[in-house]
Parts: structure tokens; sequence; C-alpha cells
């Protein structure tokens, strides 16, 4: 126990239950990037599926915009302690996106790649059955690039460093690999209701 | 970096008044780690029911000071945490705290290259770290921090930032965006293109930039390094924004 420490519970109020462990709420959406916000030529912009399966698949931005589209409600917690409730975001499952390809049976942990160079690795498990989608819409507007716009992984049921912003493709994998965060002391899973946050957590 | 960071109990051996609404908390760590300069500690606080508060702060001290750690703390209204570090805490209290953590936006000798610092009020305290490290570690690098903050009152480490300007290899510039005092002879505006421009161009083309503030600054100062010519990844960034109580 802290001398004199009293907190600020009234903050979560009725939604306490919903805020993991270390966590606090904010309503605010704070940006966290390691270096400059990429800005991509929507003209140039692919979305591609490949390593392990039989065929690479690649979509063009106006391509990807007439896959089947779904509205999501989810709360969101970011390692550096703040969790938002309620987010509203507009995109398309990642179900949506392994059923254009012919998973090969090896495959089991992706890698998320994005513009910069940015990566970040999650089991295959972990993505599929409505876990995870890749938006561009966020709040009824356009996805802004400091947000990860034009596109960007959300997976909510992981610390939001795994949703990686500016997406460019998944690659599929045998092996798991640690992506960026992953490799300079942050969990290789993230879990916030386990308090995954840094190696060996 | 494999070994589990432990939560350990840290106890408050000084407080020094910084501004206003800044002050700088030294932390003696029973299990104290040499850090890289820019990293930080976690740090949780518990209630007497159980509820426990967690805020990262960034470590403003060099790790040639073994045994404990300084981190600055700036009151952020209606926060939940940095005001019962800058209005309750007294020498001798105790809380837990972990680390140190972050791998990327770090600097020591083992970057090659000059260091633009860029830093925006309170994002000022992990680039101090860099800069008593390469004193401490007397580190040739050029080294130049750009300072924005809103007054000259708000400037936090003043004093000492001028005398390690007045060592070789240092210069600091501040840009004072509200208010100057008479005779203001720095940046008397946000930071822009051009501010940066004439900041960096002694450095040469080599050189690494470590950004730190609010959002809105990081973005400008992040883009406008870019727009000027330096490449995406010798440009590190750490933000913060209001929820950082």
């Amino acid at each position: 126990m802290t001398r004199g420490f009293v907190g600020r519970r009234e903050s979560a109020g009725t939604q306490a239950n919903r805020i993991p462990p270390g966590q606090h709420l904010v309503k605010d959406f704070p940006v966290l990037s390691a270096g400059p916000t990429p800005r991509t030529d929507l003209a140039k912009w692919t979305f591609r599926i490949e390593g392990l399966v039989k065929e690479p698949v690649s979509w063009g931005w106006s391509e990807f915009q007439k896959l089947p589209a779904q509205d999501f409600v989810k709360d969101i917690s970011c390692v550096t302690k703040w969790t938002k409730l309620d987010t509203r975001w507009r995109g398309v499952s990642v179900d949506i996106l392994l059923e254009q390809v012919e998973l090969d049976r090896r495959a089991a942990f992706v890698t998320a790649f994005s513009d910069g160079g940015y990566t970040t690795n999650i089991p295959l498990p972990e993505l599929v059955n409505g876990q995870a989608f890749v938006a561009y819409g966020y709040d009824g507007k356009p996805l802004a690039p400091e947000h990860g716009g034009p596109a960007r992984l959300v997976v909510p049921h992981l610390y939001f460093w795994k949703s990686a912003k500016w997406i460019r493709g998944l690659r599929l994998m045998d092996k798991d690999v640690p992506g960026f965060w992953e490799s300079l002391g942050y969990n290789n899973h993230g879990d916030p209701w386990k308090e995954e946050r840094y190696t060996g957590d | 970096m494999k070994r589990t960071l432990e939560w350990q109990i840290a106890t408050v051996t000084a407080i020094k008044p910084e501004t206003a609404e800044v002050r700088t908390l030294t932390l003696a760590l029973p299990d104290w780690n040499a850090h890289r300069p820019g990293q930080h500690y976690d740090i949780r606080l518990t209630a007497g029911d159980g509820y426990a508060a967690q805020r990262s702060y960034s470590i403003a001290s060099e790790p040639e000071r073994t045994g404990e750690i300084d981190i600055t703390v700036e009151r952020i209204p209606d926060g939940e945490v940095s005001p019962y570090l800058l209005d309750t805490v007294v020498v001798g209290d105790r809380f837990e705290v972990r680390g140190p953590i972050g791998g990327y936006f770090v600097w020591d000798e083992s970057v090659d290259g000059p260091i633009l610092l860029v830093a925006g009020g309170s994002g000022v305290v992990p680039l101090m770290a860099m800069l008593r490290h390469r004193a401490a570690a007397r580190v040739s690098a050029p080294a130049r921090l750009l300072y924005s903050a809103r007054t000259y009152e708000q400037i936090i480490y003043g004093p000492e930032l001028d005398m390690l300007a007045s060592q070789d290899g240092v210069k600091v510039s501040y840009a004072l965006t509200r208010a100057q005092p008479p005779g203001w002879k720095g940046y008397a505006r946000r930071i822009d293109d051009a501010m940066l421009a004439d900041v960096s161009k002694a450095l040469g083309p080599q050189v690494v930039a470590y950004v730190c503030g609010p959002t809105a600054l990081v973005e400008v100062a992040a883009d406008g390094l870019e727009r000027i010519g330096l490449p995406a990844e010798r440009i590190r960034t750490e933000r913060f924004g209001p929820s950082g109580t």
C-alpha cells in the first residue's frame, strides 16, 4: 500500500470490469508510434497475403473497398496504460481475407507488416473467428494517418501495439518470429487481462 | 533483455522543484540496473483497498549515477498519479517501480553520428538523460537540443542546460511559443521547417533525431525533419498526450 494514495476509481464507475489490471480509462485517443507518420498514396497502396499460402493474393485500395465490410465496436488497451471503451470501426474481418487464399497446413503464425517497416507477430488462431479485422474507418470517418490510416490491423483482445498501423499485409509462417516491439523488450503475446506487457511477464 | 522485470520498492530520497508544476524525485532502488538514456520505469501506486494505478515515467538521470534514478513529473490537470507525486509525496515515501523499459527511443554511444534532440514541454526529460549521459561518458558526438516551451518560466532544467551548452559540442536553442522575456534572443514561435533546418544544418547528413513531446508537436517536428531531408529511419519519436496522467 502506498502512503496517502487514494486513486480515482470513479473515473471507471460501473465499467470497471471492462478495464484490465493496471489500465486507466481515457476519453481521447492517444497516439503512439516510434517514428514519423507514413503517408501512403492510395493509388500505390496494396494489401497482400503471402507466405505459407498456395497462391499469394494482393488487393489495391479500390478492390479492398469492395470486400464485405462490417462495423465493429470494441474496447482497446494500450501497453502505455490507457484503455478506451466502445471504439467504433469499419473494416474487413481477417476471416474474409483468409477465405481468399488456400492456407498451407503448416501455417501457424502471422507477421503483420506495415509501411515504415513495422512488424508484429500474432498466432494465427488469435486472428480468426471474428477476433481481428483490417480497419479503414473510425468513428464514421476515414481512419486518420496518425491512427494508422489508410488502414490498420485491429486485434482488440491484445495490447494495441499488435494492431499494426499502416498495414500492408499478412505473412503466414510456420514459426513465431518476434516483431518490432516484441524484439525490444515487449511481451511476445500481449494479453492485457494477464498484464503481459514486457518480456517475461 | 530476457530477464523478467520484477516490481521493487523505491524510496524517495530527494525532491527538487523544477518549475511551478514540475518536480524531480530521486528514487533509491534496491535492485538498480543500468538503463539506456531514453528508457522509462513503470510506477504502481496502491490504495488502502487494493486499488492500484500504474503510469510510465521517463528516466531523467544518466546511468553513471548508480543505485538511484531521477524521474521528473509534470502536473496533468485532473490527473490521478501526477498530483500525488507532486503534492503528497515526501522524502522517505516508498512505492513500487519496475524497469528500465524501452528499446527504441534510446541513445548511447552505440548510436553513430551527431544527435538532434527536439523537445516539447516535459518531453525534454528523456532527452535530458541523453545529454547527461553524453557529458558523463565524455561522448564526442555533437548534440543539439531544440526545446519548445510556452514561457521562459516553464523551461525545465534551465540552469543545467545552460551549463551543458557551455561545453564543447552541445548547443541548446529554445522556442518560447506563448510569451518571451524582454530582450529574448531565442525563437518566439512554434517549431517549423525553417527552424528545424536552422538547428540541424551544422550537424550534417548523418544526424539522428529524437523527438519527444505532445502528439501535435511530434507530428510537426517529425514530418518537418522528413521534409528537410532526414530519412524516416533516423527519426525516433516518443509521444504523450493528455492521457499520460
